[in-house]
Order: structure tokens, then sequence, then C-alpha cells
């Protein structure tokens, strides 16, 4: 099993990996080791199991299992689904349009293939208005992304309306659906999907893109001797095996786990700014994922706060600046307009307890107090 | 717009230029307007959330002091 300590308050980085998909792979490893693409029996199996995976995963997506494939990461699914449409819908124009707050993938995605980008701009809580989504496509729009739920602050976004929208105008919408595959149902009306298995206790190197069919599509890349449809190389077998079994497994127990960790995360929420002064809670305060909460601490350095936070064995990531690589603050609070400094984003794991949330809330009010009297604005 | 008090916060990174602001807002009177001169990007954002949560009106943008955006505040109440 994973060495995961009952700190880690990082799921929406990475779900450490689910103890059904761990022997899985191991399995896998013995058995699908063959070149799916070959035609003697160890190939076959393995083209069998690869079958397989893509037959659990696509019934998660609410796909046909012909229309998804595995990619190498859930960044890799998202770059292909952009540049493949843009490329395939050349001839219908070259303008994207995009919500403010789609993960960075998306908007560099955005940046490289497409002549315009339309920025849908979200309320305080993180959430696009399906009405101005609507109003910032037009007959020159080759795609328009929306993310199920936001990866920052955990709001969930209108993908139904804004989907009923796009088909309105005929522009395919390419749904970003990492943070809810197996954790709360996919939204229907995507044309294509993206995801990522790491983040529902697959193992890492295993993305998803699912085109539905009739999406106008062409590879950016070169072409692949090998035929093996949107996504070039060997494929990774034994981790897609890995995934589709952890992506099963967390389906059967999604409902009753996201029913405990709302109370959790309704704990979090409503604990924070009782405990520590001049806390913001950010995110919509119910359309949002189960396991994720987000607050920024007024006058707080986000790398320091994160730093302390670790010295007392808790793993949880910031929007803030100084602890970005870019040195820039998260386009996703500046997009909100919320406190980007002394920025937490709380994400409950799967093996998260009741105790290890109860933990966190004893030391936070401590640790931010310190800080604060450090720094000297405790009296401001 | 004409400030009647001017924070030089350049080369400050978050959250200096707010706790900056926060600490001095108290020279001026109320309906006093203070500017902040930040270059971190953080400020845009950081600077009407602050006002926001404290109750203050962020105006908006000043005049850039060689190069560097301003953000004007105007004091609305005594505490």
């Amino acid at each position: 099993m994973p060495d995961v300590p009952g700190g880690y308050l990082d799921a929406a980085s990475t779900e450490p990996l689910h103890p059904a998909a761990r022997e899985v792979l191991l399995a896998a490893m013995d058995d699908g080791w063959a070149d799916p693409a070959r035609l003697y029996g160890a190939a076959r199996r393995a083209r069998m199991l690869l079958d397989n995976a893509r037959e659990v995963v696509a019934a998660v997506v609410g796909a046909r299992p012909d229309e998804v494939s595995f990619t190498a990461s859930g960044t890799q699914a998202l770059h292909l689904g952009v540049l493949g449409t843009m490329l395939g819908r050349r001839r219908v124009g070259t303008r994207v349009v995009v919500s403010a707050v789609e993960h960075s993938s998306v908007l560099f995605s955005a940046e490289t293939s497409a002549g315009a980008v339309g920025q849908v701009p979200v309320d305080r809580t993180g959430r696009v208005d399906p009405g101005m989504f609507r109003s910032a496509l037009d007959d020159a729009t080759a795609l328009a992304c929306l993310q199920a739920a936001n990866h920052e602050v955990g709001t969930l976004q209108p993908v139904a309306e804004v989907a009923a929208a796009c088909a309105e105008h005929a522009v395919p919408l390419l749904v970003d659906a990492a943070q809810v595959v197996g954790r709360v149902p996919v939204p229907a009306g995507w044309s294509l999907l993206a995801a990522s298995a790491h983040k529902w206790g697959g193992p890492g190197g295993i993305g998803v893109l699912a085109v539905r069919r009739g999406t106008r599509w062409r590879s950016p890349l070169p072409h692949d001797e090998r035929g093996s449809g949107r996504v070039p190389g060997f494929e990774n077998v034994p981790g897609a095996l890995a995934a589709a079994a952890a992506l099963r497994a967390r389906s059967e127990e999604a409902e009753s786990l996201a029913a405990s960790q709302t109370v959790l995360v309704e704990r979090i929420r409503a604990q924070v700014p009782e405990l520590v002064p001049d806390v913001e809670v950010v995110g919509h305060p119910t359309d949002r994922l189960p396991h994720l909460v987000t607050f920024s601490c007024l006058y707080v350095d986000g790398e320091a706060l994160l730093t302390e936070l670790d010295k007392e064995g808790f793993a949880v990531s910031s929007g803030s600046s100084c602890t970005a690589s870019t040195l820039r603050p998260s386009h996703v609070l500046q997009a909100m307009g919320v406190l980007t400094h002394g920025n937490v984003r709380v994400s409950l794991a799967r093996a998260t307890t009741a105790a290890d949330v109860e933990r966190f809330l004893t030391v936070l009010p401590g640790v931010v107090a310190r800080l604060r009297a450090t720094a000297g604005v405790d009296r401001l | 717009m004409n400030p009647d008090l001017v924070l030089d916060c350049r080369g400050m990174r978050c959250p200096l230029p707010v706790i900056e602001l926060a600490r001095r807002i108290d020279e001026v009177p109320v309906g006093g307007v203070v500017a902040v001169v930040a270059d971190d990007p953080a400020a845009a954002t950081d600077v009407p959330a602050w006002c926001r949560l404290r109750g203050h009106l962020y105006v908006g943008p000043g005049e850039p002091v060689d190069g560097a955006p301003s953000y004007l505040t105007r004091r609305t109440h005594a505490d």
C-alpha cells in the first residue's frame, strides 16, 4: 500500500493509488505485457485487457468504447483535445471560447492553436454564467472549453446549460472532467472529454481523451504507423487496466464517499472562519466538489503557511503566487477577485478520516497566529 | 484624482503591499484616498479584495508611477 500519512490533504493534486488498482497493476504486468497491435496469443490477450479497460472508462464517462483513448496524462488529453479539434475545424474558424478559470493546459493549448481566444469571466464563486458563455460563441468559434469543476476552488460549472448553448451554435464543447470522474456524476453534453487516472486513484501516466462520434478531430501529431487511433505509440496496458480497476472501485463507493467527505468539508468551511480571524472561504458554498475546500488568510504568506503546515504533518496546496513556479498568483483566484495571498487548498483523500480533519482544525489556528505574530500583522 | 497618501510598494511581494495599506490607511481622514503603487501583479487582485473584506472602497487603478501600476482606495470608515 502507498505510505500516505493522515495529514495528506492534497487529493486534488493526486489521489494515492486505490487498493483495487494495485493488485490489478501487478497482475496486468504479468498478463498484459505484449504488444496489443500484434497478432499472436499474448498480443490478443493484451488487446483484450486494453479493450476491457476502455469499456469500463467509457461506461463511467458516458461514452462508447470506441470514442475513448488512453493518453499519457490528463494534460496530454487536453492538449490533443484542443489542438486536434482546432485542426479538424480550421475551415469553420480559429476562435476558441474558454472560461477564465480553466486548467492552464487548456489556456496554453488555446493560446497556441487559436487565432483568437474568448475568455468568459466568472463570478466571485468561480462559476461562469451560461448566458455570458452563450454570448461569447459565434459562427467562427471552432471550439468551446469548460471544466466540469474547478481544480482550485471546487466550484461546479453549469456544463449542461453551456452544452445546450454550444449545440445551438454547432460548436463542439470540450469538458475537462479531471476533478469529477470517479467522484461525482460526469455531466452530459460534451463533444470531447478529458480526465486523468491518478486523480481518481489510478496510477500516474494514464489520461483519458473521449471524442464523441461525429466531432471533427484531426491529430496534430505526425502519422503513427501503429494506427492505434488518436494517441501515438505503444499503449500502457497495465496502467490502463489498473486505472479502470481503480475507477470501477471508486465509482461503486463514490456516493457514500462523497456523502462523508461533504460532511467533513462542511465542517472545515464552517470552522475555519470561527477559529481563524480574517479568513475568506472561497468557492461556491453548495454547488461544489465534495472533497475540496479553499480559503485565504489575510496578511499571511502562502509559502510560509505551506511550510509550517508541512512541519505539522499536513500536505496542502496553494494558489498564492509565492508558491507557484511562475511567481504569478493563481489565474483562478484573480478571475474570482478573491485574495490571492495566504491561500490554502484542502482536498480530502479517500482515506482521510474525521480525526485527520479535527487535527488539522486544531493545528491551523496556531500556525496562522504564529505567522501573523512573526510578521507583526496580528493587530492589523 | 489626487491621492492624499501615496504608498510606494514597488519591489514588495505579496502580501506586503496590502499589509502596508492596512497599516497606513488611518493616516488619511475618512473620505481620503490612498494610492498603493505596486509592481507585484497580485496587488491588482489583493487591494480590491482587501477593500471588500475591510469595508473600504476600491476606487480603481490610478496613475502608473514609472511604469508601476497604482491602485486607489478610499477610506470609508474610522476603524
